[in-house]
């Protein structure tokens, strides 16, 4: 028989059989839209946490103190000022594939304008913090190297932070008070948008670690060294580097050194745990679906016992029967996964209208769900078929 | 001269539970190309085991049947499947018409199962076979929309649309009344007329009087075969009934 024919004769019978059918596939619909709308939602917080993290800066290693150990227990990160600008020097003299570094002092403050106050964080950084996070401004300059060594005053504000002190202007030559020193505002930075854990990154401060360390801290140790590589390929070599020069002047394994792409696994592996788990509950119901499609198909065989003796009499082979069960199963199946797909890019669009999340239906999803209730089809459809053409044409019909 | 049927000591034995039953004992019985055949027989006589040799549907316990010069016996299911396609029309009691399926897809059917890879405008040598059982203007009604004499048409059409061998009817009147029985048998003499070897198996002895031989089975052994006396003419038949009515 030409698989035309076997097909024509597929559809034949749904169409006749059009309620049953239909809620025949309802399982296999309901199976493929919930995957197609739930992996589009995780796919769309994935794609968020990728986008924020490489909105930190490319290429970026991380540096923070701690995996102390003390009397065998782990102090955990920042327990203990182990990093210095020491550390920030040796790395800017010896590595070889380090193209930038700065340190980060971090403190927390308000800072008064013009317009009233505003608490926000004072990051002290180097001129190099502008390339490691890829982060330049929109009006005035970055500080400069003399700045940066002269411990000048200068700030550079985060978006956020400027608007609220200086809603009507550019503040750019203006100045802001943080803590008890005046500080002349060098330039605003760009939007950089939410951080991956929900934070602002516009609500910062830059100012030279200098003048932080002076001005703010009175502190030497330093909580956090950010670096950068020129190439993504450098990113694994550097991080060794990095580690053996810090151990080689700590002499301990007192510092963690971490890469980008460790932050990101880190924040995507929830998400990971979380699509998993959506798209194994939405499987299960195209399971359901399936057990569903072989009910029927076995309710069918009986139902059409006469119909089978007919076509055997007339010189249907028992492989044409199978044939004819079994792309009928495959039909409902590929056919509810079309629905459930088409149901699913709606579902999916309307999550993200109402929500604002973002969703992210790939094409592979697409293509492994209609393929999978196909493959349902199949699977399901085989007994029934196997039980339509093992029938004895006698016996088929005589069936009433 | 050609036969169509020609069988050799056909036996079949039931294994049924601890005993055995003898459907068939011997049967030897040939059949000429163009003949019309009535088998007789009351029920339990090894007549619907005959038939079922007879049209492949099942395979004898030993002795030899050629059907138009072959040896199906000892075939396995799907050489069945192919000489049943090629060689036999069916025509049942029940019409056995796919419901909710047009008459022209109902006839076309057959000639879908064909492997033989000969190319053919089915639709319309399926419309050429309903014309010629008189139902030329229903091809796209559905069983349902039709009486049991169209369906038996419809039937009928389709056991000749593949140019068989032999058509084989069971019991073809037995759903249908007496008026519409002797129009069925009036189109069987028709086609019987223009060459085509038929095989009636019957319980009713006046319809058995339009073939033009009856063979009568009891207990497995053909008992009577002989040529009919007195056969009858179908259509002068219906004339006759409407004088009446």
């Amino acid at each position: 028989m030409k698989s035309k024919t076997l097909i024509k004769l597929a559809t034949q019978s749904i169409r006749k059989n059009k309620m049953r059918a239909t809620l025949t596939m309802l399982g296999i619909i309901i199976g493929v839209a919930a995957v197609i709308v739930m992996v589009a939602v995780g796919y769309g917080a994935r794609s968020r946490i990728r986008q924020q993290i490489n909105n930190l800066g490319t290429n970026m290693i991380v540096i923070t103190p701690g995996a102390a150990q003390q009397a065998g227990v782990s102090q955990g990160a920042q327990a203990f000022p182990n990093l210095s600008l020491k550390d920030v020097d040796k790395i800017r003299s010896e590595s070889q594939y380090v193209s930038a570094v700065s340190p980060v002092i971090v403190s927390r403050t308000p800072v008064i304008g013009p317009a009233g106050n505003w608490r926000t964080t004072i990051n002290g950084v180097d001129v190099d913090y502008s390339i490691i996070r890829d982060w330049q401004t929109t009006s005035g300059d970055f500080f400069s190297a003399d700045d940066v060594r002269g411990n000048r005053k200068v700030a550079l504000l985060g978006n956020t932070v400027a608007q609220n002190l200086f809603p009507d202007q550019d503040p750019v030559g203006a100045e802001i008070q943080i803590r008890n020193a005046i500080f002349k505002v060098a330039g605003v930075l760009s939007v950089k948008g939410q951080t991956a854990s929900g934070s602002d990154s516009d609500d910062v401060v830059l100012i030279p670690y200098t003048t932080a360390s002076q001005t703010l801290s009175g502190r030497t140790f330093i909580p956090q060294i950010l670096a950068s590589t020129a190439n993504e390929q450098d990113i694994a070599a550097a991080q060794d580097e990095i580690h053996t020069l810090l151990f080689e002047s700590h002499k301990a394994d007192d510092f963690t050194v971490k890469n980008q792409a460790d932050l990101a696994a880190a924040a995507e592996s929830s998400t990971k745990v979380m699509t998993l788990l959506l798209a194994a509950i939405a499987s299960i119901s195209l399971l359901v679906g399936g057990i569903g499609i072989m009910n029927i198909m076995l309710v069918s065989v009986t139902e059409r016992t006469r119909e089978i003796g007919i076509r055997m009499a007339i010189g249907a082979r028992g492989a044409d029967v199978l044939t004819q069960f079994l792309v009928e199963s495959i039909v409902m199946g590929v056919l509810g996964g079309l629905v459930g797909l088409a149901l699913g890019i709606a579902g999916a669009k309307l999550v993200g209208h109402f929500t604002g999340w973002e969703t992210v239906i790939s094409p592979l999803i697409m293509l492994v769900a209609v393929g999978f209730s196909g493959a349902v089809g199949i699977f399901f459809g085989y007994y029934p078929a196997r039980k339509a053409a093992a029938l004895n044409p006698i016996q088929a019909l005589r069936y009433e | 001269m050609t036969n169509v049927i020609q069988t050799e000591q056909l036996v079949k034995t039931y294994a049924s539970g601890t005993n055995e039953v003898h459907a068939l004992r011997g049967i030897d019985l040939t059949v000429a190309k163009g003949e019309f055949v009535a088998i007789m027989g009351t029920s339990g006589s090894g007549k619907s085991t005959l038939m079922n040799i007879l049209g492949c549907l099942d395979t004898p316990t030993s002795g030899a049947y050629l059907l138009d010069g072959v040896r199906v016996d000892g075939l396995d299911k799907n050489a069945l499947a192919a000489i049943r396609n090629q060689k036999i029309g069916f025509v049942f009691q029940g019409f056995n018409l796919l419901p909710r399926t047009t008459a022209i897809e109902n006839v076309e059917l057959p000639m879908l199962y064909d492997r033989s890879g000969q190319k053919r405008d089915t639709r319309a040598l399926a419309a050429a076979a309903l014309k010629r059982v008189g139902l030329g203007q229903r091809l796209d009604h559905q069983p349902s929309e039709l009486s049991g004499g169209q369906q038996q048409r419809v039937a009928i059409a389709r056991a000749l649309v593949t140019s068989p061998a032999l058509i084989l009817a069971d019991e073809p009147t037995g759903n249908l009344d007496t008026h519409t029985s002797i129009e069925v048998m009036a189109l069987f003499q028709e086609l019987n007329e223009q060459g085509i070897t038929i095989i009636l198996v019957t319980h009713e002895s006046d319809i058995a009087v339009y073939a033009n031989r009856i063979v009568e089975v009891r207990d497995g052994r053909i008992r009577r075969d002989e040529a009919v006396k007195n056969r009858r003419s179908a259509a002068l038949d219906i004339t006759r009934f409407q004088e009446v009515a």
